[in-house]
């Protein structure tokens, strides 16, 4: 056992993982959005998880502004692959703290999400890293990269919060 | 005289066209036969393999196809089966390899496709050699760089096919400032539960962007939902051989504000526009900057969006994947990057647009299994219907003369011997 583990801050981290997961889940498109610090980055590699995104195509590489878009056309209620909204249910295991900084902690976890549409059952499964910031308001997200297991291959639409 | 299969006659009317056509399975297995194991389909780019020795896993339908590029620069379409006992040789998605081993039983092939070496020789004593290697698709060629190829041994030749598409390719390399295009982005592979042709008709329908794409127009400013409205000046055209284009240069013209095609102005791309202007003169490269890219549908597969390119494949009768990647020019850095930041905001399985577009077709596919009623109505701009100066086919942006000039050509290959 790591003796230096911090189970406090593991505890809040957790907590905080599994807050943004049950509003994800909920499609609580705001209270999620809040979760972003204002210079927020947030990334869905493909083809592998370790490529660069300013010259390679990602599933998803949104800056601040562009989440804010992403919210935006969800709740105007015409986004059609969101309306009905998916149904969802993810569990979110294996959080680990990988860098403790002052006022930054890097988590890894993973991921697994049931959807349900109109097309079928889907199971979509992921690492996840997140950067979390302490801020006034409490922990929030810096940056969020998902990694899906199977990003190296043709994948159904995913418009719902990932 | 064979009886035919199906009744083309009543499957395939002017203005409409049976729901049969995209959810029977017995139609699927014979468009492989007549379209996707005959006629010329977009493989990749040559910018995807630019060494001597490079190869990247591509696909016509669900055949899966190495393209390599052999060590004097020749490009090879490879069927992916080891001629021994059947193994699929290659797993990698691209790479750098003279020699292609099959872990099987080690039989080795040279990246032409030729069998290069057999392990314990003794036993294939008298075997000629020569006749054994990887198979090949027949007939490979390119245009500016797009690799096409065709199982037919005989056929119309890649320039025949594509006929006025080629002008569409044409324009699109001017918009770099060497005259080049490059695909080297990396594909976003995005799967839909539907048939093929309702992906490559949605490409050029210009009617659905103002419905479908309502939410994304509500919050971006974007001008695209002007230009499919039913005040553009914009025109669909059937290019004939199942090509078809939404051309919209007129409202283009009509703004006549050099890359405002792409959303924007010359100023916040400084570094491109004087490229530009460098390469082809002022006037020229003005009209090619207000001018803007193609929006162009090449049968069957390969879609060039303005400022991305999509290639669909299908994998059976209700499953189709579309391989999508940015454009990029060759000397347009600046220009580059914000290509891939809008395409990968606006396609794949997260896109703004692509989603929803993606959502339609899956709809569609369950929709059409509804008994009646049993054709899909596609007469849309048929009083209006003109020829323009080239003597094509042209309607309004908004109408179905696309739609209708796909399957004048699909009903011309699927009845053809
Ligand atoms: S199957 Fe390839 S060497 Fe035997
Ligand atoms: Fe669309």
């Amino acid at each position: 056992m790591n003796a230096g583990l911090d189970r406090e801050l593991l505890a809040e981290v957790s907590q905080f993982l599994y807050l943004e997961a049950r509003l994800q889940d909920a499609h609580a498109y705001d209270e999620w959005e809040a979760l972003w610090t204002d210079d927020g980055m947030y990334w869905v590699p493909a083809n592998g998880n370790d490529i660069d995104p300013e010259t390679q195509m990602s599933i998803l590489y949104d800056n601040r502004s562009r989440i804010a878009l992403r919210i935006k056309q969800l709740k105007t209620g015409k986004r059609h692959s969101q309306t009905p909204p998916s149904r969802l249910g993810r569990i979110v295991s294996n959080v680990e703290l990988i860098d403790v900084a002052e006022s930054e902690i890097r988590v890894g976890s993973c991921v697994q999400i049931f959807e349900s549409n109109a097309r079928a059952d889907t199971i979509w499964a992921a690492r996840n890293e997140h950067l979390l910031r302490r801020t006034e308001s409490g922990l929030r997200m810096a940056e969020k990269k998902v990694m899906f297991v199977n990003n190296d291959k043709a994948l159904y639409t995913l418009s719902f919060l990932i | 005289m064979t009886q035919p299969l199906f009744n083309w006659d009543s499957l395939i009317l002017r203005d409409r066209v049976h729901g049969s056509l995209y959810s029977d399975a017995e139609i699927f297995n014979q468009e492989l036969e007549k379209i996707w194991y005959k006629t010329w389909v977009y493989v990749g780019h040559e910018t995807e393999i630019p060494n001597a020795d490079d190869f990247v896993m591509k696909s016509i339908g669900p055949q899966e196809i190495i393209m390599t590029r052999s060590g004097d620069g020749e490009i090879h379409l490879l069927l992916n089966r080891c001629a021994h006992r059947g193994n699929q040789l290659c797993l990698d998605p691209c790479g750098n390899r003279k020699v292609f081993v099959c872990p099987y039983h080690s039989w080795s092939y040279r990246n032409d496709g030729e069998l290069r070496g057999l392990p314990f020789a003794d036993g294939y004593e008298g075997v000629d050699r020569s006749e054994i290697g990887l198979a090949k698709v027949s007939r490979v060629a390119s245009y500016r760089g797009f690799v096409f190829g065709s199982f037919a041994e005989q056929g119309p030749s890649l320039k025949e096919h594509l006929g006025g598409a080629a002008e569409a390719i044409d324009r699109l390399a001017m918009a770099s400032p060497e005259g080049k295009v490059q695909i080297t982005a990396g594909f976003l592979k995005h799967k839909a539960k539907a048939n093929w042709k309702f992906l490559v008709e949605n490409e050029t329908d210009g009617y659905h962007p103002a419905f479908v794409h309502a939410s994304i127009f509500q919050v971006a400013k974007s001008g695209i939902g002007d230009l499919y409205s039913s005040k553009s000046t914009a025109v669909a055209r059937d290019l004939g051989n199942g090509h078809t284009e939404n051309d919209l240069r007129p409202e283009f013209r009509r703004i006549g504000r050099p890359m405002g095609w792409f959303g924007t102005n010359e100023q916040r791309l400084p570094d491109y526009a004087a490229k530009m202007r460098a390469a082809y003169g002022n006037d020229r490269a003005n009209q090619i900057m207000i001018d803007g890219t193609p929006h162009i549908m090449i049968f069957p597969n390969l879609f060039i969006a303005e400022i991305q390119i999509f290639v669909i494949q299908p994998l059976s009768v209700d499953e189709t994947v579309q391989h999508v990647t940015a454009l990029q020019f060759e000397g347009a850095l600046d220009l580059n990057r914000r290509l891939l930041q809008q395409t990968m905001g606006s396609v794949g399985p997260a896109g703004f647009l692509l989603a929803d577009d993606s959502e339609m077709y899956e709809r569609t596919q369950r929709g059409v299994q509804a008994r009646l009623p049993a054709y899909n109505y596609l007469g849309r701009g048929l009083h209006r219907e003109r020829r323009d100066e080239d003597g094509y086919l042209v309607a309004d942006a908004t109408d179905e003369v696309t739609s209708r000039g796909i399957w004048r050509h699909y009903r011309q290959l699927m009845e053809a011997e």
